[in-house]
C-alpha cells in the first residue's frame, strides 16, 4: 500500500466523528442528512482501504453498494424533508415533536 | 508521492469537511462537501479504486449533492441577508482548498499520463471490478436494485399526500 492502513482508518475515523458531530449538534434536518451523507463517505474511505490492504475487489464493491444505499436514503429523506417543511413551514428538527394519529 | 499527496488530500478533505459542518447557509455547506468528496476521490483513485473514484464524482457529487441542492433552492432554505465583511473573505477558503485539490489532480496527470503506475500497484480495472460484481455478488446487486425501486416507490408516494387532507 502507499499508505500505512492505520493512516486511512484514522482518516476514516476522524472523518466519521465530524459527521456525527454535524448530526448530533446541528437543528436544521438538511444539516442532519449532510452529516449522515458524511458518515457514509468515511466508512467507505474504510472498505476502500481494506481492499487495497487485502487486495481483494470486495471492499469496493460493497462501495458501489454503500452509494446505491445511499441514493435510496436521500429519495426518501428529501421528499420527507418537502413534505415536512409543507406541513409546519419550518426545518428545525425541534418543531417535529408531535404525533398525531 | 503518492503518499505525499494522500496525506495532502485527507488534510484537504478535513479540512473541507470541518468548514461544511460549519457554515450557516445549507448550500455554503452543500458546495463544501461537493469540494471534499473530490478530493476522497483522488484518494480512492490513489488506493487503487479507480472506478469507484469515477462513480464518486459521479453519483455523489454530480447526483446527490445537486438533489440537495435543488430541494435546499426549491424551499428556499438559504438565509437571505448578506453577512457583513468583504466578500473575498468568504469565498477565500473554498477557493484555495479548489485550487489545491486541481494542483493534486494535475501533479497526479503529468507525472503518470498514462495512469500505468501511479498510486496503488493493486490497481483494479473496469474488467475485475464487473466480474466480481456481476459473478460473486449478482443476488446483492439484485437485492440493491429493488431497494432502489422501493425508495422511489416510497418518494413517489410521500410526494402524493397533499396538505390537509392527511392521508394518500
Amino acid at each position: 500500500m502507499i499508505v500505512p492502513i492505520g493512516h486511512v482508518l484514522a482518516c476514516s475515523a476522524a472523518l466519521f466523528a465530524i459527521g456525527l458531530t454535524c448530526a448530533v449538534i446541528r437543528r436544521q434536518i438538511i444539516m442532519i442528512l449532510i452529516g449522515v451523507e458524511i458518515m457514509l463517505n468515511a466508512a467507505a474511505l474504510a472498505f476502500v482501504g481494506g481492499s487495497a490492504f487485502w487486495q481483494q475487489v470486495d471492499g469496493q464493491v460493497f462501495v458501489v453498494f454503500l452509494m446505491a444505499i445511499t441514493a435510496a436514503e436521500v429519495a426518501v429523506a428529501l421528499a420527507m424533508v418537502v413534505y415536512l417543511h409543507q406541513r409546519k413551514r419550518t426545518m428545525i428538527a425541534d418543531e417535529f415533536n408531535r404525533m398525531s394519529g | 508521492m503518492a503518499s505525499i499527496m494522500f496525506y495532502l488530500l485527507s488534510l484537504i478533505l478535513l479540512t473541507a469537511t470541518l468548514l461544511c459542518i460549519f457554515q450557516r447557509n445549507p448550500v455554503h455547506a452543500v458546495l463544501y462537501l461537493v469540494l471534499g468528496f473530490f478530493s476522497l476521490a483522488i484518494m480512492f483513485y490513489l488506493l487503487g479504486a479507480p472506478l469507484v473514484a469515477a462513480w464518486e464524482v459521479i453519483v455523489y457529487a454530480g447526483a446527490i449533492m445537486v438533489l440537495f441542492l435543488f430541494i435546499i433552492m426549491m424551499l428556499g432554505l438559504a438565509p437571505q441577508d448578506r453577512p457583513e465583511g468583504p466578500g473575498w473573505q468568504r469565498w477565500l477558503p473554498f477557493v484555495i482548498l479548489m485550487a489545491a485539490v486541481l494542483a493534486c489532480t494535475l501533479v497526479i496527470i503529468a507525472l503518470d499520463p498514462a495512469a500505468t503506475a501511479q498510486g496503488e500497484p493493486y490497481s483494479l480495472g473496469p474488467q475485475d471490478f464487473g466480474e466480481a460484481l456481476f459473478g460473486k455478488y449478482a443476488l446483492a446487486v439484485q437485492v440493491v436494485s429493488f431497494q432502489l425501486l422501493f425508495a422511489a416507490v416510497g418518494a413517489y408516494n410521500l410526494g402524493r399526500i397533499q396538505r390537509g387532507k392527511g392521508k394518500p
